[in-house]
């Protein structure tokens, strides 16, 4: 009896140290993060006004702003999107519900798990060549968000198939006993149950798409930039140009590259406050993310 | 066979094998099947009756490197169903199935009826709204569901979960409902309760019923085959299946020595 107490109390002391140890682990993780994130408000947060989300770039640190950089982000967004999301669905449906399952597919499969881990900036070198040189889009908005819609086809694709894969086959069964074809099963059951894992994908790709920075300097982004693209709306018919797909344009991570850059440390107080705002533009898309993929989880239970 | 079959013949299976891949899971099979009766397939675990079962909506083309021989012949229209020329969507459109485990579609009591009248592309909400309704009392659900039609189907218990899916099979009204062991996620009293709907739904339509319960095809089938090992043992009309089988396998597996 005492030599099996002496071994309880023996086997807890492990139990105990790796207790330790694992709180020790997270902690410096979290107070790292948390410091950094104090760093980056207490540097920046005074910078953050109306006038410096609607003012251009400018060689005044206090006249300087980010609104090039910030309406650049968003429309080479709207291009990543509408590129990378009908591709990277369609392709992740064909893979699951209509591929044969063979070698072919397997390659096919090992390889989009790849090149969700290929350099960014190679991403940029392919942009590069094909869409600049070979398209001659030119160093534009369209160049830049197609190139981004690259890097993040591969998580779209894997994010499609993991929320198809969830859907028990015991649905798609019942579909087709109803003498439904492959596609009206896709439209109104694959599609409609993985909307949510789909969209979460969507969201966690382009949060990473909009800080990226290397493939969008390597297209050729300007890092000095006054003015905007050209209105996607206009005033005369047909109301609607495509005309801004071809303009030059900076985004937020080259605007805070290029202040952290400068040898002034007010420039640096900029690039902070564009920290916060970048920050914040992730942190929300997440948390759209998470939010999305709350409300269909309930929604839907296998 | 057919000797035993006194009414109209629905459906006839002739000289069926059925191949996964290299495995040959079903070996000869004949059987006739008897317009508006229930045949039940019976037999242990293993035996190849569900695979029967799915030859008959062509589930197994579905899936690669399945081949079926022989054939299964459908009334009144005299064509071989499992010819690979016969497109398998023409032959579910009128086979109806009904699964293991309840499989609602994760939408509405409504939704999930109208499915197959949709994938016919029928939309007129008149006429789904009274196919929906003339389906669910079918399935002796209506008056559970009739206020909340535009609820999740996942809401339902299991054994009303059951009776949807046996609705969203009778809504296109099929020549023959397949039921593939129904009751086997089912408490007792949900399960009596289909099978008092399966002995109802046989004055309207053709039934084939796997079961592995050999009691629930005493109680609610007309005919019944014994299959093992892929192959039909003995076919027979119910009662004397279970009183006076005439092959000793048969009755080694009523009287609960194997299986």
């Amino acid at each position: 009896m005492k030599n099996i107490k002496r071994r309880i109390a023996f086997n807890k002391f492990w139990d105990y140290v790796f207790w330790v140890t694992g709180l020790l682990s997270t902690l410096v993780g979290l107070v790292l993060l948390f410091t950094l994130i104090v760093d980056l408000f207490l540097d920046g947060s005074g910078r953050l006004s109306y006038k410096f989300f609607t003012s251009f770039p400018s060689r005044f640190p206090e006249e300087a702003g980010i609104l090039s950089a910030w309406v650049g982000t968003f429309f080479l967004m709207i291009v990543t999107a509408f590129a990378a999301i009908p591709l990277g669905v369609a392709a992740g449906i064909y893979l699951e519900e209509y591929a044969k399952k063979n070698w072919l597919t397997d390659i096919i499969e090992i390889n989009i798990a790849n090149l969700a881990g290929v350099p960014s900036i190679i991403y940029g070198l392919l942009a590069m060549g094909l869409f600049v040189y070979f398209f001659k889009f030119g160093e534009s908005i369209l160049t830049g968000g197609l190139a981004l819609a690259l890097l993040i086809l591969p998580m779209v694709i894997m994010a499609t198939r993991e929320a198809i894969r969830a859907i028990p086959n015991s649905i798609r069964e019942a579909s087709y006993a109803l003498g439904a074809t492959k596609w009206q099963t896709v439209w109104w059951h694959i599609i409609p149950y993985s909307t949510g894992g789909i969209l979460t994908g969507i969201i966690i790709g382009l949060s990473r798409a909009i800080g990226e920075t290397a493939p969008i300097i390597t297209v050729g982004a300007l890092t000095f930039i006054a003015f905007l693209p050209t209105p996607p709306i206009t005033s005369g018919f047909p109301f609607i140009s495509f005309k801004w797909l071809f303009d030059p344009f900076t985004v937020m991570p080259i605007q805070i590259f290029n202040w952290v850059s400068r040898p002034q440390a007010e420039f640096h107080i900029n690039a902070a406050a564009a920290g916060i705002v970048l920050m914040i533009m992730t942190l929300l898309m997440n948390g759209i993310a998470i939010y999305i993929r709350y409300r269909f989880r309930k929604k839907i239970k296998w | 066979m057919s000797v035993i079959i006194s009414g109209e013949l629905k459906a006839e299976v002739k000289n069926l094998n059925f191949y996964y891949g290299d495995v040959h899971a079903l070996r000869d099979i004949n059987l006739p099947i008897e317009r508006r009766k229930v045949s039940a397939l019976i037999g242990p675990s293993g035996c190849g009756k569900t695979t029967f079962l799915r030859c008959f909506n062509r589930m197994h083309d579905l899936y690669p490197h399945n081949r079926y021989e022989g054939k299964i012949i459908l009334h009144p229209d005299n064509i071989n169903i499992i010819l690979p020329e016969i497109d398998p969507i023409e032959i579910r459109m009128q086979i109806s199935m009904v699964f293991q485990k309840p499989n609602p579609f994760p939408k509405s009591i409504y939704e999930n009826v109208a499915y197959g009248l949709r994938v016919r592309g029928i939309n007129k909400r008149q006429l789904l709204d009274e196919k929906v309704e003339k389906s669910l009392r079918g399935a002796a659900l209506w008056d559970e569901v009739k206020d909340r039609l535009h609820n999740l189907a996942f809401d339902l218990s299991g054994g009303q979960q059951q009776r949807l899916c046996i609705a969203r099979a009778l809504a296109t009204d099929p020549r023959i409902l397949l039921f593939d062991e129904p009751t086997s996620a089912l408490d007792p009293t949900a399960t009596s309760k289909i099978e008092e709907l399966i002995v109802e739904l046989k004055n309207e339509v053709t039934i084939i019923i796997v079961t592995h319960n050999m009691q629930q095809a005493a109680r609610v089938s007309d005919y019944t085959a014994f299959m093992y090992l892929g192959e039909i043992i003995e076919f027979d009309k119910t009662d004397k299946i279970f009183t006076a089988p005439s092959n000793r396998l048969t009755e080694e597996y009523i009287t609960g020595r194997f299986g």
